[in-house]
């Protein structure tokens, strides 16, 4: 049905549509959760994990 | 019913049944709320890991984080099989039925209206990378002399380094342009665009520096003219401006897209 082949997606490429894109709903309805604060903070969380799974540049080639 | 409701979507009523097999958020399956005519869809899930505390908790996660996402992405694939879903961001939660509906009925009027305006329409994603060689990093100009170890005159070493800069300026320069003139090719061919932020490549794990990160709505019925445009130009980048580098990925839901148009 799709048009291109479907391999996975890349992390980033989807974080790029689910924390930044999408409905954003918030107010007493919701826990709020969904705020513009959530990119800050998993882009953070984000960086210090990989920069954590890879400790040296060279290690890792793909 | 003591769970929360994860919420991935709100559509029109759509006839098609999801895939009995499909899985959402928490291992769930998604289950439709109707109401108002527009359905929910959404996932019971716990509290104890869902809710606002645990769940901020869990997005420090990276592990957690890629779970969740894939899994929500999962079920809005399922949903663009079958109808045109408006995608809310990730983590969308609320604490019972009622204030799922209390949601739609505050926001019917702009649900419908962006329905219509995404309806058969599809997300693209373009990235553009601008890609140096190692040794072009290095040791300036690709036709600059590999002469390694030999010792270099103070007056040669700063005016390889001024070469160096130049070539690098541009480069840039080059890859702005090519982004430019392929984000307007592009946008012809399209109904709308957005520009997201260049990736960062510590995330991305891609080589070269993105400089173009760009998402465009395609009717469906015209995406595979556009997939083909895409195509020619990455051929184009081969032979034309050497370094770059252009990825396409979708088909996504509109999420560049729910928002109406700011200018």
């Amino acid at each position: 049905m799709t048009v291109v082949e479907r391999r996975e997606v890349a992390l980033v490429d989807l974080l790029d549509r689910l924390l930044a894109g999408g409905v954003v709903i918030v107010g007493d309805l919701t826990l709020r959760i969904a705020d513009v604060d959530l990119v800050r903070i998993d882009l953070n969380a984000l960086i210090s994990s990989v920069n954590a799974q890879v400790p040296s540049p060279f290690g890792d080639s793909q | 019913m003591t769970g929360l409701r994860y919420v991935y979507a709100v559509c029109r009523p759509f006839g098609a049944p999801l895939q009995a097999q499909l899985t959402g958020v928490a291992g769930a399956p998604p289950r439709q709320l109707v109401h108002h005519g527009l359905v929910a869809v959404f996932s019971e899930v716990p509290a104890s890991d869902f809710a606002e505390e645990p769940l901020r908790a869990h997005l420090e996660d990276l592990d957690w984080l890629t779970a969740t996402a894939r899994a929500h992405q999962g079920v809005i694939d399922a949903l663009t099989v079958v109808t045109t879903p408006l995608p809310l961001r990730l983590g969308t939660v609320f604490h019972d039925d009622s204030g799922v509906r209390t949601m739609i009925e505050a926001r019917e009027r702009v649900f419908r209206r962006t329905l219509e305006r995404l309806e058969g329409r599809v997300e693209w994603g373009v990235k553009v990378y601008a890609e140096v060689s190692p040794e072009q990093a290095q040791s300036g100009t690709p036709s600059a002399p590999a002469v390694s170890g030999q010792p270099v005159s103070g007056r040669d070493y700063l005016r390889r380094r001024s070469t160096q800069a130049r070539a690098h300026e541009n480069m840039w320069q080059q890859a702005e342009e090519f982004a430019g003139r392929l984000h307007a090719t592009l946008c012809a061919h399209a109904e709308d665009s957005r520009l997201h932020n260049p990736q960062n490549a510590t995330l991305s794990g891609a080589a070269g520096r993105n400089v173009l990160n760009a998402a465009y709505l395609v009717p469906r019925s015209r995406s595979e003219e556009f997939v083909e445009l895409v195509d020619r130009t990455k051929d184009e980048s081969k032979g034309g401006t050497p370094g770059m580098r252009v990825e396409l990925t979708g088909p996504w839901a509109a999420y560049s897209f729910v928002e109406e148009e700011q200018t």
